[in-house]
């Protein structure tokens, strides 16, 4: 399977290079602050509560920890996955490996969805690493594990729409740092674009909720699974993947 | 086995290559000369399927590079001109993925990249980064990551350039034991090369092919005399006619004279050879025979003439007409 033999070359150039260990080490340490923060905040509001028993009523682990945690570790995500896929297209371009890569026997779309995947699979890996967190808690407190596992869904979506916007935007230059900043930039845009919703109001305001990427991602963290989430998320990624294989057909017309 | 005809490419309005044809017999090694700049990158790149033509076709083992792109991969190896390659990967596992996604199966690929690697001499290097390799051990294994599917045509893009004279020469012999076996094309700088490793040439300048054909013949074609250089002490004049009315010989021509001895420039009409007639006629007369060398006109004065005419007919189109480059 060619798209199988894409996907250990990248895996193989994530792990042989630094980049993996040090996207992992930087997500761990940030998302582990985080964590301890929030959940020492929470401890403390535990203990107050046991003085005064009515401000403990609506203390949820489920909710006081782990929902801030997903939506603190979906603001990493927008910082670091862009410096995750601005390689995949923009280096091959800049070391002319492309040129080799597009004379082999496989499709462009093989050729994508072995890189797409494998930065995808990078991705799940990070984020599997911090299901550690809901096992401490656990540890302490009694969790909810529906609200986890949506959760955890939806960073995995929000994540595929990342790593698509930034493997389109790798397509469309051979610089990494371009590559970088546009990512960064575009998925910025859509995930304020919420923010101006409440001014705009009407149907303008609607629109503009709907677009916003951080909007979709909450529901998921309240533990609420609607397929208009999962919808956006999944046609986001598609747009964003089929424009890079016209980007990909461009660029050999292109020269 | 290679077939291209009227190939044009354009970049916007630069016309890259115009009209470009050719063919290439399965199992040749042909060179692709020309001066920087003349296209031959770019007729590499449309034959490797790494972007259309802007017009005409081009066909590899009778598959059309455009229109069933896939069926050409499968048959090629495709070293571009400055070697690119994955610096991050090891040698082994580089040559493996190649392998793999030009569909080498499991079983075979083990020992196809073990085999290369012997052949290209780099399994001495194979746990290396290929990006800490020196400059003669990437080009190795680029051409070892051409060859390691075994297809049926070579495309490679400058293959000896940046090699020390060892290298060169293994490289060398490593293209022309492909020969037979593989259909070979491969452009370079290096005229001797061609005389040594080609079966024929293509010439290409601005664009446009100027000369092809096997380089006897088109040596043949641009010098139809032969010519010999003769060293002789004796009266000049009377050197230079005697020499002049040996049948088959068209001129005479003097050279500055060293140590006393006359020196002359003879030109006769190819395949007729007049070495031992000059040779009777010097002992015949007493004088002493000094030098007789036959200089062969090369590649190389074929390449600078059909590049220079060239240049001299576009720059100034009608006076080239009347005055043809000597």
């Amino acid at each position: 399977m060619k798209i199988w033999a894409i996907f250990k070359k990248e895996m193989r150039l994530y792990f042989t290079s630094p980049v993996a260990w040090v996207v992992f080490t930087i997500f761990l340490l940030i998302a582990g602050y985080f964590f301890y923060s929030i959940f020492a905040f929470f401890t403390l509001a535990s203990m107050q509560s046991m003085m005064n028993p009515q401000m403990g009523r609506d203390l949820n682990v489920t909710d006081s920890v782990m929902r801030p945690l997903f939506s603190n570790v979906s603001v990493i995500l927008l910082l670091l996955l862009p410096l995750v896929t601005m390689r995949l297209f923009a280096e091959e371009r800049r070391a002319g490996t492309i040129e080799l890569l597009l004379t082999y026997p496989v499709r462009d779309g093989a050729v994508l969805a072995g890189k797409y995947l494998a930065a995808f699979a990078l991705y799940a890996i990070m984020i599997a690493l911090t299901l550690l967190y809901p096992l401490i808690v656990v540890y302490f407190a009694r969790l909810e594990w529906g609200p986890i596992f949506t959760g955890y869904l939806g960073l995995l979506l929000m994540g595929a729409t990342f790593i698509a916007v930034g493997v389109f935007a790798s397509s469309l230059t051979e610089n990494q740092i371009v590559a970088a900043i546009t990512t960064f930039g575009a998925l910025l845009i859509f995930w304020i674009l919420g923010w101006s919703a409440d001014y705009a109001g009407g149907t303008a305001g609607k629109v503009l909720q709907f677009l916003s990427i951080l909007e979709h991602n909450d529901s998921f963290s309240k533990g609420v699974l609607d397929t208009k989430d999962v919808l956006y998320y999944l046609n986001f990624t598609l747009l964003a993947l089929f424009l890079t294989l016209r980007s990909l057909e461009a660029r050999r017309w292109k020269g | 086995m290679i077939e291209v005809d009227h190939l044009t490419k354009k970049y916007g309005l630069v016309g890259a290559i115009r009209d470009v044809s050719f063919s290439v017999s399965p199992g040749q090694i042909v060179g692709f000369l020309g001066p920087n700049g003349a296209g031959k990158s770019t007729t590499m790149r449309i034959l490797a399927c790494f972007m259309p033509a802007s017009s005409g076709t081009a066909k590899v083992a009778g598959y059309d590079v455009f229109t069933q792109s896939m069926e050409v991969r499968r048959r090629i190896g495709y070293l571009p001109e400055n070697v690119p390659l994955y610096t991050d990967m090891r040698v082994a596992p580089y040559l493996d993925f190649v392998a793999e996604v030009k569909g080498v199966g499991r079983a075979e690929r083990r020992r196809r990249v073990a085999e290369v690697m012997d052949r290209c001499l780099v399994s001495d290097v194979q746990n290396r980064l290929i990006g800490k390799l020196s400059k003669g051990y990437r080009q190795r294994v680029g051409l070892a990551q051409a060859i390691v599917s075994d297809p049926d045509v070579l495309i490679l893009d400058e293959p000896t350039i940046g090699l020390d004279p060892k290298q060169i020469t293994e490289i060398r012999s490593l293209i022309k034991s492909l020969a037979g076996q593989h259909t070979v094309i491969l452009s370079t700088h290096i005229l001797p090369e061609v005389s040594m490793v080609c079966d024929a040439v293509i010439i290409i300048n601005k664009g446009a092919i100027v000369a092809q054909g096997p380089i006897d013949t088109l040596v043949e074609q641009f010098f139809p005399t032969s010519r010999l250089e003769v060293e002789i002490v004796g009266p000049t004049p009377a050197v230079r006619e005697r020499i002049r009315a040996i049948p088959g010989v068209l001129s005479v021509q003097d050279q500055p004279p060293a140590n006393g001895a006359g020196r002359f420039t003879v030109e006769a009409a190819r395949g007729r050879d007049v070495r031992a007639e000059i040779f009777q006629l010097a002992a015949q007369q007493r004088w002493d025979l000094l030098e007789l060398k036959r200089v062969g006109l090369t590649l190389e004065e074929v390449f600078i003439r059909v590049v220079a005419g060239e240049e001299a007919t576009d720059e100034s189109g009608e006076a080239a007409l009347e005055e043809p480059a000597p």
